[in-house]
């Protein structure tokens, strides 16, 4: 990406243009049952303090035992990061006190991450493709919860939480706009969940960012940034970013100079406000965690787990482009694992690639967007949608009875075929039957029929009742080709 | 085997005997040692006593010694340094922020001893959070050594961090204790207490449920009044563990079984590096007997360098600290242990349940090793003792090239004044100048009673071995104790009727 960036995603201010830099921290959940150093749980609303075990607590004499499965997790997210896999990393101790860090020290890896530099691809509305750089990935524990508002004098903590495993991935300050930092947490999500080491629920706390965001001159050395903690949607990114891109425009242009400290970002007011300042920060005293032996692994074993990795939707957008789909197409449907399931669901149940990309576009998302439901939500179950696909691609119905089809099976369910017995929603392409229908709507409209040969264009509207008077059930294109013959119109182009 | 009347003038190995003869029922054997040890409140070894449920216990052992069903222990009553967790008995670190603690679970060491059939008879005093070498800086107070210099009648310290063990074996108060040794906390006890301490290598013992000191240096390992039963009771201790990963998953010897076998042709390396200003004559005389001893009895004496020894004060000093600082966050008031009363804010609360909590030096530690942690400093003092210690590691590496065990005094100087250096920390440090090397390295030390000084104080000898080489220190260690033949007593001066 060129240093001055993007024109278009610069941001005016009242003496000129400013550029926004974006970087991310994300903290993803490892889809885990187990906790990244004792065996307790990780159920998500389970009741409070049922998910703590003596280790979780801290208490004396209690000794970590690393969780093999959520390394494995983490490595695999590695590679489907196209990250370096660091054969030998160490866990570290982060030390603070805080009534929800039963320790007073958080076990995470500082100098010696097990990822390395990556890189994820970001498709952008406009078509363009960014890069963003990853700069590592670690593991490390999760805090407890503490609860303030239970009771007037007292902090309630629930540790469920405390000693949950998560990734925290940081990437390189590669980011320009709140949209830019937006599609990138939303493809950073699909990879983990194509992976299956991060649900990505956002609105469980298993996946949150903390954002750095500075702004400076076109061409200038990077500004002073700012980190807003633990923004919890992609929404909230995005106007956490504008607000606090704006802010900092308004005060370096009034004159002030940005202070290097942590936010947070209020989703009631969209505003970002300081937590703490550089000088306030704490001096976390990382040392090597005793207790631990440094993790490493074989890279015959890395080797066997990038193997085994499942196609990422990098990979999937490229086979979905060779089938025949637009690259937009492609990108819509690998941005959401859900929709990725969905479609291939439907194409394995006898759809054809192109048209069932089409109904999803034309026909379904249309649907669920203002039915508010995501695509596992939804009334139509893959295989239901393949096969009214299927029946337009054979012609037993008219595009048109899709239309139809998808409504009734969206409203009252049922097997399309079955559906397309019962209600007579078969495409009629006997042409004797049709002849006769269009020979009953020209003598009906003969005013109509003198039109159409002044204004060819018209003829759209004898289709349209032709098609209403048969139900729906003609084939358009029969019906256009005997009207067109009938009123002496040049064939279709 | 001639026995001794009194059953508390046993040794592990005599009480197995006799318990397998049925000379004495370990219930007898439990409530002769209840009663010594109820007899000896003046030495205060003990933080709790537990002899109900030795009593319980011993009832057990009897039963399953009359079906035949005898474990390696069976009946053995044990004392415990109360660092080590103990499931439904109190366990305090000696430190009042731990006072009223009552864990829910066993450590591995312990339940292994119990698994093996040993009975507990209480949890004894210790250096607050074994920070010590005293056995003063206990919240419960000072540990006194049964031992007293001859003519004198001035309380004596018993060493630390392990002093109530260390006592609890001198007085006859128990047949064997556990210690925890993090630069020198089994073997200086013992050695200025008369009897036997011996540290395994790191990993050798799991330290899951004992509570942590300085983790990448602690380590479990008995305290006896023979040698022979420090291998009968680290056989029973050691072991790996899947809760601790640092425990390494080795073989558990035969240690007893390697006791007989002598040192003819054993080399002994004799470093020069340990010999300081400083150290009292006497002490360099019974290193030098230690010489002989081993010598006559076929050993090969190799003078060896270990250059980098006069660091290892200084580095210890630093890396123990440091991971207590850490490891010692965990006591905040807001769990479990004591908490502050009255206050109303947060840091209020952590400050002044902390400074309640801990006593004068595990708060000097703290801060010393948060100290040496901060960024800024990290490298100039963290970083460079670590360098440190991987020298002193290569020290060991290549002397034992040339040798087989080392022999070293393990004390610089018999038993002091009550007193006589808590104004003074640095001097205190100094007790540990011939035993955290060995922490340092990982590697096993021995303390053996070796002699008396001038004042009839008991005197030892360290031993050092190769990593999980224990078999070897103890045979040497069995060679030392056999030339030495030292049979001294404390008087029983502390006795109440």
């Amino acid at each position: 990406m060129s240093e001055a960036g993007n024109n278009s995603k610069l941001l005016n201010g009242a003496t000129g243009k400013w550029e926004v830099v974006i970087g991310l921290e994300v903290h993803a959940q490892v889809a885990s049952k187990a906790k990244l150093f004792s065996g307790a749980a990780t159920a998500f609303g389970a009741a409070p303090n049922s998910q703590v075990s003596l280790i979780d607590a801290a208490l004396p004499g209690m000794l970590p035992v690393i969780n093999r499965f959520c390394v494995e997790q983490a490595v695999r997210t590695g590679l489907g990061l196209k990250a370096k896999i660091n054969l030998h990393s160490v866990f570290d101790r982060k030390n603070y006190f805080y009534p929800d860090l039963p320790a007073g020290y958080q076990i995470s890896q500082y100098k010696q991450p097990v990822v390395g530099e990556g890189e994820i691809f970001v498709d952008m509305p406009g078509g363009e493709t960014i890069t963003v750089g990853i700069e590592r990935l670690h593991l490390e524990q999760d805090a407890g919860k503490s609860i303030h508002d239970q009771h007037p004098d007292y902090t309630y903590l629930d540790l469920n939480r405390a000693g949950v495993a998560l990734m925290e991935i940081v990437s390189r300050p590669d980011l320009r706009s709140s949209e830019e930092a937006a599609a990138y947490l939303r493809k950073l999500r699909a990879i983990l969940r194509y992976l299956g080491t991060c649900d990505g629920n956002m609105d469980e706390g298993s996946m949150r960012a903390d954002v750095n965001v500075s702004v400076r001159r076109p061409g200038d050395p990077l500004g002073t940034r700012c980190e807003i903690k633990n923004v919890n949607s992609m929404r909230f990114v995005q106007q956490s970013v504008d607000y606090e891109a704006r802010r900092q425009i308004d005060l370096i242009e009034a004159g002030g100079t940005i202070k290097q400290e942590t936010r947070l970002f209020d989703s009631r007011t969209g505003e970002t406000r300081p937590m703490r300042s550089k000088e306030e920060a704490h001096d976390y005293r990382y040392f090597p965690d005793p207790d631990l032996l440094p993790l490493t692994f074989e890279q015959a074993w890395v080797d066997e787990l990038a193997r085994s990795l499942p196609e990422l939707p990098d990979e999937k957008k490229a086979r979905f482009i060779q089938a025949g789909l637009s690259p937009y197409d492609a990108s819509v449907l690998v941005a959401e694992k859900e929709a990725t399931d969905y479609f291939e669901a439907m194409v394995a149940a006898g759809a054809e690639t192109k048209a069932a990309a089409n109904w999803l576009s034309n026909e379904y998302f249309g649907r669920l967007n203002k039915a508010g439901m995501g695509i596992g939500e939804g009334p139509i179950s893959p295989q239901a949608a393949g096969a009214i696909v299927w029946m337009v691609i054979d012609k037993t119905i008219s595009s048109r009875g899709a239309k139809d089809l998808t409504d009734i099976v969206w409203h009252e369910g049922g097997d399309p075929r079955a559906i397309v017995e019962s209600r007579g929603l078969k495409q009629v392409s006997d042409e004797s039957a049709i002849e006769a229908a269009v020979a009953a709507v020209m003598s009906a409209n003969p005013d109509k029929c003198e039109e159409v040969k002044a204004k060819p264009k018209a003829a759209a509207w004898f289709v349209g009742q032709v098609m209403k008077s048969t139900g729906g059930k003609a084939n358009p294109q029969t019906v256009n080709a005997i009207l067109r013959r009938r009123l002496g119109l040049p064939e279709d182009g | 085997m001639a026995l001794s009347s009194d059953p508390t003038r046993f040794t592990i190995a005599d009480a197995r005997d006799a318990l397998a003869g049925k000379q004495i029922s370990a219930t007898e054997l439990a409530q002769a040692h209840i009663t010594a040890l109820t007899a000896a409140t003046a030495l205060n070894a003990f933080i709790t006593e537990t002899p109900d449920r030795a009593l319980s216990a011993a009832e057990t052992s009897d039963a399953r010694i009359a079906a035949g069903e005898a474990r390696p222990l069976e009946g053995i009553p044990l004392a415990i340094k109360d660092l080590f967790c103990t499931k439904g008995v109190r366990t305090t670190a000696a430190s009042r922020i731990l006072d009223n603690f009552f864990p829910t679970y066993e450590s591995t060491v312990t339940q292994n001893l119990w698994d093996a059939g040993a009975l507990m008879l209480g949890k004894t005093n210790l250096d607050e959070f074994a920070m010590g070498s005293s056995n003063e800086t206990s919240y419960f107070g000072p540990v006194i050594n049964p031992w007293r210099a001859r003519g004198r009648n001035e309380d004596l310290v018993p060493g630390g961090s392990s002093g109530g063990s260390a006592t609890a074996i001198a007085a006859h108060l128990a047949l064997g204790a556990t210690g925890t040794d993090t630069g020198g906390s089994i073997r200086q006890p013992a050695a200025v207490t008369g009897i036997v301490g011996l540290k395994p290598t790191y990993g050798r013992c799991s330290r899951w449920g004992a509570v942590a000191f300085a983790s990448s240096l602690d380590q479990a390992g008995p305290m006896t009044r023979t040698v022979r039963d420090a291998a009968i009771m680290l056989k029973v201790m050691a072991g790996h563990d899947p809760k601790d990963s640092t425990s390494v998953d080795t073989p558990v010897p035969d240690y007893e079984a390697a006791l007989n076998t002598g040192v003819k042709g054993l080399r002994v390396g004799i470093p020069k590096e340990y010999r300081i200003d400083g150290m009292p004559e006497e002490m360099d005389a019974l290193w030098q007997r230690g010489v002989d001893w081993l010598k006559a009895q076929g050993a090969e004496i190799v003078d060896v360098s270990l250059p980098h020894t006069k660091y290892a004060l200084p580095a210890y000093y630093i890396v123990a600290p440091a991971e207590a600082s850490s490891n010692l966050a965990r006591y905040d008031g807001v769990r479990y242990g004591h908490r502050a009363a009255g206050v109303s804010d947060l840091i209020g609360l952590y400050e002044r349940t902390r400074a309640e909590g801990f006593g004068r030096e595990v708060r000097r530690r703290i801060m010393i090793g948060t100290y040496v942690l901060s960024a800024g400093y990290y490298d100039a003092y963290y970083l460079r003792a670590q360098k440190i210690r991987t020298l002193i590691a290569r020290d060991f590496t290549q002397a034992f090239q040339q040798c087989d065990v080392l022999l070293t005094p393990a004390t610089p100087s018999a038993a002091f004044g009550i007193g006589s250096k808590t104004s003074d920390p640095v001097s205190m440090y100094l007790n540990d100048v011939f035993t955290v090397t060995v922490n340092l390295a990982g590697l096993p030390g021995m303390s053996v009673p070796a002699g008396l000084s001038q004042d009839g104080l008991p005197l030892g000898l360290q031993i050092i071995g190769k990593a999980f080489d224990e078999e070897t220190v103890l045979r040497a260690g069995r060679a030392i104790e056999t030339a030495a033949g030292f049979n001294a007593q404390p008087q029983s001066w502390w006795r109440t009727a």
